[in-house]
C-alpha cells in the first residue's frame, strides 16, 4: 500500500464536525410528518384480555392507531426463532413491551391518545432470574419451550476426563456478569413514508443491517420486497443494538401505512434502553486443568444466560459463548454446556464481542489464579498455550494468522511488566488478559447461496469513481475503509472516490455491520470490484498508449507504461477513453467465504467460524482505595493483531473504544430491574464512564498479515473488549489480594469483598487461638 | 415532549450564530427544540431525556449549557452559538478541523456538543492541561472513542494558533 493512504480521517468526518450530518431524528421537523408513539405494557407478564382504542381514535388529531390485530406476523433475526410480534398479541412478556401505537398530528395529541387506549390484562407469574424461570412448575413464557429454555448446547471436543486426570492442578470458578446495554448516544428513531397511490413504503432508520429490516418490513406488513425501500441516514452508534429489525421500526411502518402518510417516531432514552437487545446477565462455571508448566490440559465450562422474553439472537449468543472458548489457545479438550433462558425482561441480543465476553472473562481470571498457585507469571501461562498458525481448532475453527505472541511481547514491554510486577506498593496493581474475536461470521444468517459481500464501482462522464455498498457505516468508518480499498487498488488518490452506502434501492445487498465482518468481507469485495474496473481501464489506457495491457499500470492517478517515461495518461482521460466503447461502466466485485472457513458439522458448528480472528493482549494498571472500594484505572496498554492496519488511525480509534467499553462493563455498567421495572433507563443511572474516569489507552498495532484478509487485514473493533474485564479483575487481585467474581466491580462489591476477607481473617484468628488454648 | 400548544406564546429576540432573530416561542419550549425545530439547527443533538449526556450543548453568552434543560424564553436578548455557527465562511474552526483529522469523532452524534464544550473551555483558557480538558468535557458522554482521541483533538487544536 502506498504511504499517503495511511492514517486517513473519515470521509464523512467534516459532515460530523460541522453538524451537517443528518441523523434519522433530523430528517423531518414537527409538522412535516405525523408523530408516532408507542403504548407499552405496564406489567411483566400477562394475558391481554381486551384492548379498546375507540376513545383514542375519536380524539381530534389522531390519524392512525395500530395494535397486535394489525400485524399477525412474527419477526426475528433468526429464521428458526421468530417468536415475537411487533405489537403484542394475546400475551405480554415484559414490562415495556409494545401493545399499541398512535400516529397523530403532534406529540401532545399522540400522548393524549395513548392515555385513552384501554387495556385489560390478566397477570401471570413473572420471572426475573434464570433460576426462577427454570424452576419446576414455572409458567412457560413460550408454550413450545419447556423449562423456559430457549436453547441448550452440549458439546465436547477431545477427551475432557483424560485431560483433567493428566493435570497437576484442577481449579473451578463461579462468575456472574451483569446485563449491560449498548448505550449508543443516538436514541432510536425511525421515519416511515407510505404512498397509498403507488403502494410503496420508504423507511429511513437507525439500522446496522438495512437488509434484515427490509425483509422484516416485507414480512410483517405483508408487502412485496420490491415495494419497499430502506435507507440508513447517519447513525449515531450501534454496537449491536441495531443488528436486527427492531419492534419500533416495524410498528412505525405499520402506522405510516395505516395513516397513508409519513410518520416520525423518536424514542426517548428510556424507551431506547427498553428496546435493549444487549448483553445478557450470565452465570459462568468454569473448570480448568493445568500442568505445572502452565499448559492447559482440559476446559469445562457452563454458561447460563438470562436472555429476556424473546428469542432475538439468543441461540447465536449461547453458541458463541462455547465456540469462542477455542480459537485463542491450544487446548486439547473442551466441554461446553450452555443454557439460554427466557425471563420476563426486555429481550437481549448482540453486543460488541457478542457471546465471547463472559466466558473469556471467566477463563482469563481463572488462568491468572491458577498461575499464581503454580508460581507462574501471567504472561508465561499464556505463552505456554499459544496456537501455531495455520491450524484448525478442535471445533473446526480456521486460524490462518495469529499475532498473539507479539501482542503479549508488546504490552509486556510497554507496561514495563517485568520490572514492576510484584514491586508495586499496596493498593497499586497490574493485571493482564488476552482476547480474540471473529472477523465476520463465515456463515450468514440468511443462507441464500449468494456471495458474502458485493460491492459495485462505477465510472461515468464526471470521471470520478463511485463505490456502492450496502454496508452500514455506523461511525466505525466502513465507508472510509471502502474508499481506501478502492483507491488503493486503482492507484488513485482517495478523494477521487465517492462512497454511497446503505440504501436498498441503490446499493448492492449487504449483510451489514455485525460480527466485525465489513473490513474482511466488504473490503475484499471492494478490492475485487476495483480490480475488475481497473482491468477495463488498463485495456483502454493500453489502446491509447499503444502498449500491451500487462505493461500498463496506474499509480498516483496516472496510467503509465512500464519503463516508458513519456507514455502516461491522467486517470480522467483513461476513463473517458473507456466510456467511448462502453458508455457508463459499473462493475461488481464479490467475496465468498470458502467452505473450509464455515465451521464444523456439529450442531451449531457454524457459529464462531470465521475467515480470521483478531487477537489482543492488554495490561491494566489500577489504584484501589481500600477505604472506599474505589478503583482508578491509571493506564491501559492494549495490543491488537488486526492482520494489517488498512487505516491505523481508525484501528487505534476502534481499539481505544472497545477497550474503554470493556472498562464500563467491568466497573460501572449494569442494568437493574425491580419487578421488571427498569431502574437504570437513563444516563444518570446507567453509568457510562465519563472523561474523568477514563484512562489513557496506549494502542499497539500488531500485523500478522492474514493470507485471505483484504491487504492482509482482519477485524479491529471487537477483539480487545473482552480482555479488559479480566485484566481489571486480575489487577485488583494484584493490588489488594482479593479475587472479584462478579461484574461490574463496583466500589460496593469491592468493599463487600474486603469486609468478608477481614471477617474471615478474624474468624481464622479466633479459631487459631481457640485451638491453641485447647491444646 | 412538552405540551407546547397549551402554553402561552411570546416573542423573543435572540442572537443565533451571529444573527438576531425574533420568534414566537411557548413559555415551556426548550432551547433545544427551538433551535432544532424553528431555527432548523439540527446540529443540536438530543441524546437523553434531559440533562444527562451533553449532546445538546450550545454556547449561551459563551458558556456551555445543555439546550435540552434550558427554556427558550430565558434566552431573550442573549447570544446563542451552535455547531453550525463555528465554521465561519465555510472554513471549519480549529477544533472542528482537529476533531476531523485526529478522529475525535466516530459516529458523530456527541461531536457537536463535545466541540462546543471544548470551545467554551478554550475561549476561557487557551492552554488547558489534560486534566482541565477532561474536566471541561466531563458532562459530555461519548460511546465510541473512549475519549482518547477527543482529548488528543482538543490538544491539537490548542497547538494551532487561533
Amino acid at each position: 500500500m502506498t504511504e499517503q493512504l495511511r492514517r486517513v480521517p473519515l470521509i464523512d468526518g467534516i459532515d460530523k464536525v460541522t453538524g451537517r450530518a443528518r441523523y434519522t431524528a433530523d430528517l423531518e421537523k414537527p409538522g412535516q410528518a405525523l408523530v408516532g408513539r408507542i403504548l407499552r405494557s405496564p406489567v411483566s407478564h400477562a394475558d391481554i384480555v381486551r384492548i379498546d382504542a375507540a376513545k383514542a381514535r375519536a380524539l381530534d388529531g389522531v390519524v392512525a392507531i395500530v395494535t397486535g390485530d394489525d400485524c399477525p406476523f412474527t419477526y426475528g433475526v433468526l429464521p428458526v426463532a421468530m417468536n415475537e410480534y411487533p405489537l403484542a398479541r394475546e400475551r405480554v412478556r415484559y414490562r415495556g413491551e409494545p401493545i399499541a401505537a398512535v400516529a397523530a398530528v403532534d406529540a401532545a395529541t399522540a400522548e393524549r391518545a395513548l392515555a385513552l387506549i384501554e387495556v385489560e390484562l390478566r397477570e401471570l407469574p413473572a420471572y426475573y432470574t434464570s433460576a426462577d424461570a427454570r424452576a419446576a412448575g414455572a409458567t412457560l413464557l413460550h408454550d413450545n419451550k419447556p423449562g423456559n429454555l430457549e436453547r441448550e448446547v452440549h458439546n465436547e471436543f477431545g477427551d475432557v476426563r483424560a485431560g483433567f486426570e493428566a493435570a497437576d492442578l484442577v481449579r473451578e470458578s463461579t462468575t456472574s456478569c451483569a446485563e449491560i446495554n449498548h448505550a449508543q448516544i443516538e436514541p432510536h428513531a425511525t421515519l416511515a413514508e407510505y404512498d397509498p397511490l403507488t403502494g410503496r413504503l420508504t423507511v429511513q432508520s437507525v439500522s446496522q443491517v438495512i437488509y434484515y429490516l427490509h425483509l422484516m418490513l416485507a414480512r410483517c406488513l405483508g408487502m412485496e420486497t420490491e415495494q419497499i425501500r430502506v435507507i440508513k441516514p447517519f447513525v449515531g452508534g450501534g454496537f449491536g443494538a441495531r443488528v436486527e429489525a427492531l419492534n419500533f421500526e416495524i410498528i412505525n411502518a405499520l402506522l405510516a401505512r395505516a395513516a397513508n402518510g409519513k410518520v416520525m417516531m423518536r424514542l426517548t432514552r428510556e424507551e431506547t434502553f427498553l428496546t435493549h437487545r444487549a448483553r445478557p446477565q450470565a452465570d459462568i462455571r468454569l473448570k480448568l486443568g493445568m500442568k505445572k508448566d502452565g499448559r492447559i490440559t482440559a476446559c469445562e465450562c457452563e454458561v447460563v444466560q438470562r436472555g429476556g422474553a424473546y428469542a432475538g439472537y439468543g441461540i447465536i449468543t449461547i453458541l458463541y459463548a462455547g465456540a469462542l472458548l477455542q480459537g485463542i489457545y491450544d487446548i486439547p479438550a473442551v466441554k461446553y454446556d450452555g443454557y439460554r433462558v427466557y425471563a420476563n425482561l426486555p429481550p437481549c441480543g448482540a453486543m460488541r464481542g457478542h457471546g465471547s465476553v463472559h466466558s473469556r472473562h471467566a477463563f482469563e481470571c481463572l488462568l491468572d489464579r491458577m498461575a499464581r498457585e503454580l508460581g507462574l507469571d501471567p504472561f508465561a501461562v499464556r505463552r505456554a498455550n499459544l496456537l501455531q498458525a495455520p491450524t484448525r481448532t478442535l471445533n473446526e475453527l480456521m486460524v490462518n494468522s495469529y499475532g498473539l505472541a507479539e501482542c503479549l511481547e508488546r504490552v509486556e514491554r510497554a507496561s514495563r511488566w517485568k520490572e514492576r510486577i510484584g514491586r508495586l506498593p499496596r493498593g497499586k496493581g497490574l493485571g493482564m488478559a488476552c482476547s480474540h474475536y471473529v472477523s465476520g461470521a463465515a456463515k450468514p444468517i440468511h443462507w441464500t447461496g449468494e456471495p458474502h459481500a458485493t460491492v459495485a464501482v462505477r465510472v461515468d462522464f464526471d470521471t470520478g469513481v463511485t463505490a456502492l455498498t450496502g454496508a452500514a457505516d455506523i461511525g466505525q468508518g466502513s465507508s472510509t475503509m471502502v474508499a481506501i480499498a478502492v483507491a488503493e487498488t486503482l492507484g488513485i488518490p482517495i478523494d477521487r472516490v465517492r462512497v454511497i452506502s446503505a440504501d436498498t434501492a441503490i446499493t448492492p445487498k449487504d449483510n451489514g455491520a455485525y460480527s466485525s465482518r465489513i473490513t474482511f468481507m466488504v473490503g475484499n469485495a471492494a478490492i475485487d470490484a476495483a480490480r475488475r474496473l481497473k482491468a477495463v481501464l488498463v485495456e483502454a489506457a493500453a489502446r491509447k498508449l499503444e502498449a500491451k495491457p500487462e505493461d500498463v499500470d496506474c499509480a498516483g492517478g496516472v496510467f503509465r507504461v512500464a519503463g516508458g517515461e513519456q507514455s502516461s495518461l491522467p486517470f480522467a482521460d483513461v476513463v473517458r477513453a473507456a466510456l467511448v466503447d462502453r458508455g457508463p461502466i459499473t462493475v461488481s466485485g464479490t467475496f465468498t467465504c470458502p467452505p473450509e472457513a464455515q465451521g464444523g458439522r456439529h450442531r451449531g458448528g457454524a457459529v464462531g467460524s470465521t475467515m480470521g480472528f483478531s487477537y489482543a493482549a492488554q495490561v491494566v494498571e489500577v489504584t484501589v482505595d481500600e477505604e472506599t472500594g474505589q478503583i482508578t484505572v491509571d493506564k491501559v496498554w492494549a495490543a491488537l493483531d488486526c492482520g494489517r492496519a488498512i487505516n491505523p488511525l481508525a484501528v487505534e480509534g476502534q481499539v481505544e473504544g472497545s477497550v474503554w467499553m470493556g472498562m464500563g462493563e467491568a466497573m460501572s455498567e449494569e442494568t437493574r430491574y425491580a419487578e421488571g421495572l427498569p431502574l437504570h433507563a437513563s444516563f444518570l443511572e446507567y453509568r457510562v464512564p465519563t472523561t474523568i474516569e477514563s484512562p489513557p489507552i496506549e494502542v499497539h498495532i500488531v500485523e500478522s498479515h492474514d493470507p485471505l484478509g483484504p491487504f492482509g487485514a482482519k477485524e479491529a473493533s471487537e477483539g480487545a473488549l473482552a480482555g479488559f474485564p479480566p485484566a481489571l479483575v486480575n489487577a485488583v487481585a494484584n493490588a489488594i489480594g482479593v479475587d472479584m467474581d462478579e461484574l461490574p466491580v463496583t466500589p460496593d462489591r469491592v468493599m463487600e469483598a474486603l469486609v468478608a476477607r477481614r471477617r474471615q481473617a478474624r474468624l481464622d484468628k479466633a479459631r487459631d487461638s481457640a485451638r491453641r488454648a485447647a491444646s | 415532549m412538552l405540551d407546547a400548544q397549551k402554553a402561552a406564546r411570546r416573542l423573543i429576540r435572540i442572537k443565533v450564530n451571529g444573527r438576531w432573530r425574533e420568534d414566537a416561542v411557548s413559555d415551556n419550549e426548550l432551547l433545544a427544540d427551538y433551535l432544532r425545530d424553528t431555527a432548523g439547527l439540527t446540529g443540536v443533538k438530543l441524546g437523553c431525556d434531559g440533562g444527562e449526556c451533553g449532546a445538546c450543548t450550545v454556547l449561551l453568552d459563551g458558556e456551555a449549557v445543555s439546550a435540552c434543560i434550558t427554556l427558550a424564553v430565558r434566552c431573550e436578548g442573549r447570544v446563542v452559538e451552535t455547531i453550525e455557527g463555528l465554521a465561519a465562511q465555510g472554513r471549519p474552526s480549529r477544533l472542528q478541523q482537529a476533531f476531523h483529522e485526529k478522529l475525535g469523532t466516530q459516529c458523530g452524534f456527541c461531536t457537536p456538543g463535545m466541540i462546543l464544550a471544548a470551545e467554551a473551555l478554550l475561549r476561557k483558557n487557551p492552554d488547558p492541561s489534560e486534566q482541565e480538558i477532561r474536566l471541561a468535557l466531563s458532562g459530555n458522554l461519548c460511546r465510541c472513542t473512549g475519549y482518547v482521541k477527543i482529548v488528543d483533538s482538543v490538544r491539537a487544536a490548542v497547538e494551532v494558533a487561533p
